[in-house]
């Protein structure tokens, strides 16, 4: 690749929203292109818009050492990708779920570490309780190691979706 | 009009002009095998996949319409992976129709199941389930308009059985709606002018001709825009016919094997015109290195080929005929180039001159040269001659001792390099072109993986010539091993006399002559060109120590070429892990 836009050995990471039709097999096509081509995808996730026919999926992938415009270009290509939008982190609204199961031998220090990113108890008993937070996902990572300290007994982050900033 | 699903897809197929198609049956596609029979669609049994879909592609190669493969499920869809993979790489316009266990079975690991979808997703332009007969007359259509348009690909139909035994309402689509798929070959009056800024001013400018100007049917528009600058052209591989041989402007190949003249060419130039060529490693070599001080022109249908391998200074994306008609009217109103290119073209012809493809045939006529049957082949056959190669050495030496005057004269599997293409490509050649004399050129290792399809010509009437170069070795591999593996020669020796290639062609119904010597070799020849009721073989027995040349060692500079044995040493040292 002469064309890299990235350099350095920190993961560079961007994000491509890729509006598809929602047909069989569109998911497999978009990872088999990524895999085949060796691009790596950091994240990913999708699901169906407001029009059923569509799915937007969210593709975060580290572009260190990768040709950003190469990889849009090849998914230009897959007859069922619509739309391809590539969002920098600084100009777009990012987001991500996080659920985790924590010990919480003192769930009130739990409930208040929680607090502060703005999550929540959804569930508990007498040892453990769930955890929700939706956030940035640095501030997630934030949390993440906020609650290591609890026990973080099983965790699942749902990978981040993203929209452009309005501007103006 | 109420059809099945089988009856809708043959109509359907009838609807996109298909005139041959090229197929075996089986179980899951046997419901669309009964329309076939009252259908105008001829029908070429073959007797491999494999053969179906390179038959599928040499017949796109020389028509330029989409070829057409038809097989059932299974193993029938894995032994077409291989002609789906080289007509991806090539570029080539191509619908294969697969069966498919019933929509029922599918996942249940049922017999003569596999995933067919999956397995080609990555060796397809796209390719579909189907899951409704009334979907059959949509996808087809569609099928047709993703494989020929755009950058040209093969897609791939898989077609459950139940889907193809069920009744539909027949109804053809008059519109195409894919919403994600709109190839752009109108080009950028911009782009143009910016070209032809970079045209004008260069000292030293070339072009680098490749398979999408044949696509484009772009042959006539490149040899207007070459009159009228005086550039000099190399065609590649894929594009060997597009300019002809005898301008005296063309420089040949280049590449790995290429000319010395082209391969110096790009070297030393200031500007590439890469017209329809994708950069490909085999011109390249170690790209480092590669034409280190010239600017870059890259015209692609293709906006992802665009600084895939080289940044271009200006990319045009679009159809390379559209390109060329805008760049000669650009040059024409620019009023043209006023740098004197005098000393560029003395220095090109002053490489012509010295490095000419050289080989001796000794006055003897032992051992026999296969460059020497190569010119006597070229010199004893039609002009317009369609020539066929597989992969390997003799694949070389056809593309640099042919003489191509003509587009469309040339077929080979580039980008993938099938080994065994020479033989079905030159029999489906042969079917769309049926007027037009023939000649496959082939190894005797490739001839060994797909000969058996000779019997299709014969049956069905496809007089398809074939010329093996038998030096009894898989002989771009001992070329490899005598230089980069000191001479350990492993596992490529195949031996001149098994099989019995006379024996096998007369057992497989067509005409079968020996050659060792090089004054048999034009009587063979015309006695060849008199047989037109069967195929024909003849088992040419070559010099199994010729080598390709020129060279330039895998992984190295272009300016590290090799012109023939005596550079066999600096060829040995420089050579790095060979790819």
């Amino acid at each position: 690749m002469t064309d890299t836009s990235a350099t350095g050995g920190e993961p560079s990471l961007h994000i491509f929203s890729v509006l598809v039709e929602n047909r069989f097999g569109v998911l497999a096509r978009i990872a088999g292109l990524f895999s085949r081509r060796g691009f790596n995808i950091f994240s990913l996730a999708v699901a169906p818009t407001d029009d059923p026919s569509r799915s937007r999926i969210s593709i975060v992938v580290d572009v260190h050492n990768t040709d950003v415009t190469q990889i849009a270009k090849q998914l230009d290509k897959l007859v069922n990708v619509l739309d391809i939008t590539e969002l920098q982190p600084e100009s777009s609204v990012e987001r991500e779920l996080m659920l985790a199961r924590v010990a919480a031998s003192d769930a009130e220090a739990v409930r208040q570490v929680i607090n502060e990113f703005g999550g929540s108890v959804v569930d508990s008993n007498a040892e453990e309780v769930i955890i929700s937070v939706h956030a940035h996902p640095s501030e997630l990572d934030l949390c993440e190691t906020a609650l290591r300290k609890f026990g973080i007994l099983e965790l699942q982050r749902t990978g981040r979706i993203a929209l452009g900033h309005l501007g103006g | 009009m109420e059809l099945t699903g089988a009856q809708a897809l043959v109509k359907s197929l009838e609807m996109c002009d298909v005139e041959v198609m090229f197929g075996l049956p089986g179980g899951a596609i046997l419901p669309v095998y009964d329309p076939i029979l009252d259908s105008k669609i001829r029908h070429v049994l073959v007797r491999h996949e494999q053969g179906a879909g390179h038959m599928a592609q040499g017949y796109a190669h020389v028509t330029g319409k989409p070829g057409v493969a038809i097989v059932t499920s299974g193993p029938a869809a894995t032994n077409i992976v291989t002609p789906l993979c080289d007509a991806y790489m090539d570029s080539i316009p191509m619908v294969a129709i697969t069966g498919q266990v019933a929509l029922a079975s599918i996942g249940s690991d049922a017999f003569q199941e596999c995933d067919t979808t999956g397995i080609t997703m990555a060796v397809t332009k796209h390719n579909y389930l189907v899951t409704d007969p009334a979907d059959i007359p949509r996808i087809v259509k569609e099928a047709f308009h993703i494989a020929t348009t755009g950058r040209p690909g093969p897609v791939l139909i898989d077609v459950p059985k139940d889907v193809s035994n069920q009744v539909m309402e027949w109804h053809w689509p008059d519109e195409i709606d894919l919403p994600g798929y709109a190839p752009i070959t109108e080009v950028d009056a911009d782009k143009i002018a910016a070209a032809i800024e970079l045209i004008c001013a260069a000292e030293k400018p070339v072009i680098y001709a490749g398979g999408g100007l044949l696509k484009a049917h772009a042959a006539d528009a490149l040899q207007r825009f070459v009159d009228l600058t005086g550039i000099h052209v190399a065609t590649t591989l894929m594009a060997r016919g597009v300019f002809p041989d005898e301008d005296p402007l063309c420089l040949g190949m280049p590449g790995m094997h290429g000319n010395y003249s082209a391969v110096m060419a790009f070297q030393r130039s200031d500007l590439l015109i890469n017209l329809g060529a994708r950069f490909d490693d085999r011109v390249t070599g170690n790209t480092e290195f590669f034409a280190p001080d010239a600017k870059i022109i890259h015209v692609d249908i293709d906006p992802a080929e665009h600084g895939k391998v080289r940044r271009p200074d200006v990319p045009i994306q679009g159809d390379a005929r559209r390109a060329l008609e805008a760049l000669i009217a650009k040059y024409e109103t620019s009023g043209g180039s006023a740098v004197d290119r005098s000393e560029w073209k003395s220095t090109i012809s002053g490489w012509q001159e010295q490095h000419p493809l050289q080989y001796e045939q000794a006055d003897s006529g032992f051992p026999l040269k296969p460059q020497f049957v190569l010119e006597q082949l070229r010199d004893n056959t039609p002009d317009d001659t369609i020539v066929v190669a597989g992969v390997g050495q003799h694949q070389m030496w056809a593309s640099q001792f042919w003489k191509f005057n003509y587009p469309y004269t040339w077929v080979n599997s580039g980008g993938l390099g099938t080994m065994g293409f020479a033989v079905p490509a030159a029999i489906g050649a042969k079917a769309g072109q049926p007027d037009r004399m023939v000649w496959a050129i082939d190894g005797d290792g490739c001839f060994q993986m797909t000969a058996q399809e000779l019997i299709t010509a014969a049956a069905e009437n496809i007089p398809v010539k074939i010329a093996i170069l038998n030096n009894a070795y898989l002989g771009m591999v001992r070329q490899w091993q005598e230089l980069f593996y000191d001479e350990r020669y492993s596992e490529v020796y195949l031996s001149p006399d098994h099989p019995d290639y006379v024996g096998w062609a007369e057992a497989m119904g067509c005409a079968g002559i020996r050659v060792e010597s090089a004054d048999e070799v034009v009587p063979a020849i015309e006695k060849a060109n008199a047989i037109n009721d069967r195929p024909v073989v003849i088992d040419f027995r070559v010099d199994a120590f010729e080598k390709v040349y020129p060279m330039v060692p895998a992984g190295g500079s272009n300016d590290d070429i090799i012109l023939g044995p005596e550079g066999d040493a600096d060829a040995k040292a420089k050579g790095t892990a060979p790819s």
